[in-house]
């Protein structure tokens, strides 16, 4: 390792953790927190309130090794912490294609992870159920999704955990004091400007997975300011930019002059400093980046996934009015046999049902996923050739992890794709 | 510049021929731990094998899973020998910091400089050692 221990200032908890006296786990936990201190150059750590534990999703027998000497330390968090997806839709996965060998194993790091005290939400969008955090908060949070809307959307304050560290925080309740926990590195350093974006356009559910796309690779790591955008979005909306841009980019922390609550203006963003960097995005811009979002424009459809970040109840209302409006499948194999699969959290899905919003897809014939989402999971293993999805996230690691060719567009394409098995495309504002 | 230094943040000696990208890499969904191979269809590299090599990289982006990607390479014997960055990527870092705490092995990790990174380009293979990085043919 570079540089001495001493270069980071431990405290009396943080000594005490070091030598064992709080037990095993918090003392594997602080030697690796220790060390990444020092790898980030931390001046000290600090307290964290709440923590999100991307580290539940199985890709291989290294992580459940780890969750499990974690757990066999008697291992337990100290700060009420959420749990982000895991292999395996804990209760309907027989239902699904999945080897049992992936089904134990995913069940035995589940278990691992719920021994801790956490709190099993299984979810990549926490802040969209009971623990979501507050402005100011310090936090430790996985899952890039999350972090970026936790960061932006609401104002707490996390650095983009990784997985393995975050279960590191969650345990010891410290975290290294570097980076998004500080005023200081909080600041825009760079601009995106719309050009000529219509209203209509910037209203629409689909263009957001777009502009995130785009804002990735022109952010980098840095905090970013999105000037010019002609309308106030919706939270699914800054939740699907979020996503979008934290999968072609490692955008943790975007502004919205007069929308996000550290930006009530541009110069706020910035903190009355020029940028580093000005992006200019106009409808071409937006065009070529919406095209890039597919690969597969023509033709048929194996299946039609929703739900990456796992759909919200506002969006299952969604997809409820359109099912109800557009009438139910045709019948198999009309469309084919392509499915329409949504991926969602257990206690979403709980209120959707109650709200009666599940009606309209079990009459479709649409399955629901719950805990993982198709990405983390073997259980669509063999019918994902060909992809149409309207979230960016699916449609940027679709290709990597399930070889899949995916067709992006928006909520309304998607469903009528479902309908008739092949990709579909409406007139809208993009035209 | 046949010899650079960098600054060292998982000890260790590696040599091995480069994969040089300007791009960085997502490894979950990027690289398949089972094979050592570079999968992100988005990236330059795809089609690659890194294992055993030297893995030159700007940084990682998006997801989270990438450091548990690397930790399920280091214990398959799957992972590149030496990895590069341009400046410290801390979740690189992260898996190697683990893998040693694990398995007791990890890559090589050092970050260098924005010119040292450039230069690395014109690399056909390197060796690590205490820091210093000497120009190799493969």
């Amino acid at each position: 390792m570079s540089g001495g221990s001493d270069t980071v200032r431990l405290s009396p908890f943080d000594r005490a953790l070091l030598a064992g006296e709080e037990g095993e786990a918090p003392k594997l936990a602080m030697r690796i927190l220790a060390r990444m201190a020092e790898v980030r150059g931390a001046g000290s750590m600090l307290d964290i309130e709440a923590a999100h534990i991307d580290s539940t999703i199985y890709v291989g027998d290294a992580g459940l090794e780890f969750a499990e000497r974690l757990a066999s330390l008697g291992a337990r968090v100290r700060v009420p912490s959420t749990l982000n997806v895991s292999g395996l839709d804990e209760f309907h996965w027989q239902e699904w294609s999945v080897p049992p060998e992936w089904a134990e194993k995913s069940a035995r790091q589940m278990r691992a992870y719920d021994s801790m005290g956490t709190i099993p939400t299984w979810t990549c969008a926490p802040y969209q159920g009971r623990q979501t955090p507050r402005f100011g908060q310090q936090i430790a949070w996985g899952e890039s999704n999350a972090v970026a809307f936790a960061n932006s959307v609401i104002g707490a304050r996390t650095e983009r955990y990784p997985d393995l560290l975050d279960i590191c925080c969650a345990i010891t309740g410290r975290a290294p004091a570097v980076g998004l926990h500080l005023d200081e590195n909080r600041l825009a350093t760079r601009v995106l400007r719309l050009r000529g974006v219509p209203e209509e356009l910037a209203a629409a559910d689909d263009f957001y997975p777009v502009l995130g796309h785009l804002l990735g690779p022109f952010a980098e790591e840095d905090p970013v300011a999105i000037a010019g955008l002609p309308v106030i979005p919706e939270e699914d909306q800054l939740k699907a930019l979020g996503a979008a841009a934290a999968s072609s980019g490692a955008v943790a922390l975007f502004h919205i002059p007069g929308v996000t609550p550290e930006a009530p203006t541009l110069a706020d963003a910035l903190g009355g400093r020029e940028p580093v960097a000005v992006l200019d995005v106009g409808l071409p811009e937006l065009r070529a980046a919406r095209r890039e979002l597919t690969t597969h424009d023509e033709g048929g459809l194996d299946m039609v996934v929703l739900g990456s970040p796992h759909f919200s109840f506002a969006e299952f209302g969604k997809l409820a009015a359109l099912l109800r409006e557009r009438g139910p499948e045709p019948a198999v194999p009309a469309n084919g046999g392509c499915e329409l699969v949504v991926t969602t959290s257990r206690a979403v899905r709980d209120l959707a049902e109650r709200a009666g919003l599940l009606e309209p897809l079990r009459a479709f014939g649409a399955r629901l996923m719950v805990d993982t989402c198709v990405l983390a999971t073997p259980m669509t293993a063999g019918t994902t050739r060909r992809l149409m999805t309207n979230s960016a996230k699916y449609a940027w690691y679709s290709p990597g992890l399930l070889g899949s060719a995916v067709a992006f567009g928006s909520l309304a394409e998607c469903v009528e794709s479902a309908r008739r098995g092949r990709v579909v495309r409406e007139p809208g504002p993009w035209d | 510049m046949d010899r650079l230094r960098g600054q060292l943040i998982v000890a260790g000696t590696a040599s091995g021929a480069v994969l040089y990208a300007t791009q960085p890499l997502s490894f979950w969904g990027g690289y398949d731990a089972a094979s050592g191979r570079i999968t992100d269809t988005h990236h330059p590299l795809a089609g690659e094998t890194a294992a055993g090599m030297a893995l030159v990289l700007p940084a990682t982006r998006g997801s989270s899973t990438t450091t548990a990607v690397l930790l399920e390479a280091i214990r398959r014997e799957t992972a590149p020998a030496a990895l590069i960055t341009r400046g410290v990527d801390a979740f690189l870092a992260l898996a190697c910091v683990v893998g040693q705490e694990m398995y007791g092995r990890s890559p090589v990790l050092v970050c260098v400089g924005e010119d040292e990174f450039r230069s690395l380009a014109e690399w056909p293979g390197l060796e690590v050692e205490e820091g210093a990085l000497t120009r190799r043919e493969r």
